[in-house]
């Protein structure tokens, strides 16, 4: 196993018989990832594509013995749902849910604190340990396994660079996509830091946006700690300012913001930076044949 | 969402926090009577856009009689304010507030806002108040004042008392001020803000504590439980295109250049633009379909892209997860029949039904310049809209 799933992830999901929920599962299982099941209050007791359905997580987790849980919740109820999550104890919760609230997600932050589970995202594509585990919405097929890591705020812009590994044979340990929400449940140092440790992974490559400072948190916490090397790229240097990209977070609100401020520091803290997306690849490649 | 300085006003009222009397007026004769109604001898004639800026740009006077107040309302109603926050095309003022005057003996500055590292909220106060809080971030970092608050225990008396005692405020300000503090962040808490801004709060000659200004931004995705907030919504204040895309399910901005982008997916989308921009191209906009999108959402999408008359050249990039391509194909393909694409169309597919996808454009005869990959398709639009200027 690379960092945070692989062959003993045993997983579940929440909202599983809607019609994305079901999707996403079926190709989650398909692609090798151990499945039972899931959650849909009110249809507990029935079975759904031959897996059984629990009316609350708890339950969910009791009889299926679950490590990790997949949220495919409307947004008005997913922090609810990572909450009850969090309460069962589950030890690893990807909610690929897009547009929750903001304060909702600032309660759920503090919940998280000093409790026994990790939250990936939300409004993230999921994470992804390439022949051993899917979970998210990323299309499986593009991956191959490798000792790259990758951590990226985008979903397609992770397709993207994964791609352009695979087009060159260089395979990924996992790729974790953290969201592109302002508040999220684990930001790149947490990943990174799994990375510098997990001897699956030489290098890891890191994409950001514009908005908050994520980004140079992480280049100096590189900076510090990180002996493998890292290539990145932070999508929005043609951004407006204050204007929201898309993602609730991808937004300038200040002057340390910008792709270029996080490029210059990252550049700083002897990360390898690639100004553009189409290059992530041809870097990574060059940065492997040096060592 | 943004809502007008008079409508912010109003809720903050419901919270107990202070401000100036006033008086909403759509026309001149509206303007007269709001201040007549008021009273007093001294009124302040402020227009109100979705904008911040509006005094350097004229949109707001003093008046010590009446006339003076017909004479400014006729001045800023129907004008179009250009301040740095609107862009050089301005924005038209439809609405006035009249406010009665008030002596101000000391103009402080203060905000809530989301502390993204922590996940918490913020105080971010100062003493400085009436200029621009980011001016003084960077050139007197000292000056700003940061309370955190813990969201579980929320709001207690300590945060006011800190923020008043660092601001310099003395005496019975502190109380007021207090209170004013905790009414600040509990409507921020109960209507879902993204941010509140008070510049200037003000202390008056007798001694009252009030927001001068206001500005107030709320929680897109937290509408659905404030139906009285988007009710505020004020649709001319919003982009015609930005409003279309968002109720087709799609995240459109528009930008100054000439080359209209349709992705999936914000991050590949704002690379998409980084791209164009690295190969000497502009982009035209910022395009999202999102995972979700159907055959007519693509199609609403070169809709919105072909009504922007700067738009020389298309280029479509989509790396397909949830997303497949053969979708897309299929929208690319009605578009050209339904609107008629005349600019040349660059097509970048990959990922989910990427054979099919292309299958799909090569059979429907249409001029389609394809792409093998990101750095091929950026080239090929920039060289396209060469000559087309």
């Amino acid at each position: 196993m690379a960092i945070l799933v692989g062959r003993d992830t045993k997983l579940i999901t929440i909202g599983y018989t809607g019609k994305q929920g079901t999707f996403h599962s079926l190709q989650s299982r398909d692609y090798g990832t151990q499945f039972f099941g899931g959650v849909t209050p009110g249809k507990g007791g029935t079975t759904h594509e031959g897996y059984p359905v629990f009316n609350t997580t708890h339950e969910a987790v009791n009889k299926t013995g679950a490590n990790a849980a997949m949220i495919f919740v409307p947004p008005q109820a997913a922090a609810d749902a990572i909450l009850e999550c969090v309460d069962s104890n589950i030890a690893l919760v990807v909610c690929i849910t897009e547009g929750i609230p903001i304060l909702d997600m600032v309660k759920v932050r503090k919940a998280m604190m000093g409790s026994k589970s990790r939250l990936i995202g939300p409004n993230c594509p999921g994470i992804i340990t390439p022949g051993e585990c899917k979970i998210g919405i990323m299309p499986g097929h593009i991956h191959m396994p490798g000792k790259v890591g990758v951590i990226s705020r985008s979903g397609t812009l992770t397709y993207e660079a994964v791609y352009q590994l695979t087009q060159r044979e260089i395979g990924q340990s996992t790729c974790v996509g953290i969201g592109g929400d302002p508040v999220n449940g684990t930001n790149f140092i947490d990943v990174l830091e799994l990375f510098q440790k997990d001897p699956d992974t030489e290098a890891v490559i890191m994409i950001g946006e514009i908005g908050g400072q994520a980004e140079v948190d992480a280049a100096r916490w590189i900076q510090k700690n990180m002996t493998k090397p890292v290539v990145s790229f932070i999508a929005g240097a043609s951004a407006p300012k204050g204007k929201r990209m898309g993602h609730a977070g991808a937004i300038i609100s200040g002057g340390d913001d910008t792709a270029e401020a996080k490029f210059k520091i990252l550049e700083q803290c002897g990360v390898t930076i690639s100004r553009s997306p189409a290059e992530l690849g041809a870097k990574m490649e060059s940065v492997l044949n040096r060592r | 969402m943004n809502v007008h300085e008079y409508q912010a006003k109003d809720l903050m009222r419901k919270f107990g926090i202070k401000v100036l009397r006033g008086k909403v007026a759509k026309s001149i004769s509206e303007a007269v009577d709001g201040a007549k109604s008021l009273g007093g001898n001294i009124w302040v004639v402020k227009a109100q856009i979705h904008a911040g800026g509006r005094g350097k740009a004229g949109g707001v006077k003093l008046a010590k009689s009446l006339d003076e107040v017909k004479l400014h309302a006729e001045a800023i109603l129907g004008k179009t304010l250009v301040t740095h926050q609107t862009g050089p095309e301005g924005k038209k003022v439809q609405t006035l507030l009249i406010e009665e005057g008030c002596k101000i003996e000391h103009e402080y500055y203060v905000g809530i806002v989301l502390d993204r590292n922590k996940g918490k909220l913020s105080f971010i106060a100062s003493a400085e108040g009436g200029v621009e809080i980011e001016k003084v971030a960077a050139e007197t970092p000292d000056k700003i004042i940061k309370v955190t608050i813990d969201p579980a225990s929320g709001y207690s008396p300590y945060i006011g008392r800190k923020l008043a005692f660092a601001m310099g405020m003395k005496g019975d300000v502190v109380k007021d001020a207090m209170t004013f503090f905790e009414g600040l962040y509990k409507l921020y808490v109960a209507c879902d803000c993204t941010a509140a801004e008070i510049n200037p709060l003000v202390v008056t000659a007798t001694g009252e504590v009030l927001a001068l200004d206001a500005k107030l931004n709320f929680d897109d995705n937290a509408l659905f439980r404030h139906p009285d907030i988007e009710a505020l919504r004020d649709m001319s204040e919003e982009s015609k295109e930005e409003l279309e895309a968002h109720e087709a399910n799609l995240s459109y901005i528009s930008l100054d250049g000439n080359i209209g982008c349709l992705v999936n997916g914000a991050g590949l989308a704002m690379g998409t633009m980084d791209i164009i921009k690295l190969h000497g191209g502009s982009p035209a906009n910022f395009l999202d379909v999102g995972g979700g999108a159907t055959k007519e959402t693509v199609e609403k999408a070169f809709a919105i892209i072909l009504r922007d008359p700067k738009v020389k050249a298309i280029l479509v990039n989509i790396f397909g997860g949830i997303m497949k391509c053969d979708i897309i194909a299929e929208g690319i393909v009605g578009a050209a029949r339904s609107l008629g694409i005349k600019v040349p169309l660059v097509v970048r597919l990959e990922g989910t039904n990427v054979a099919l996808g292309k299958k799909l454009l090569s059979e429907s005869n249409l001029q389609i310049i394809a792409a093998d990959d990101l750095s091929d398709a950026a080239k090929k639009v920039v060289e396209a809209t060469k000559g087309r200027r």
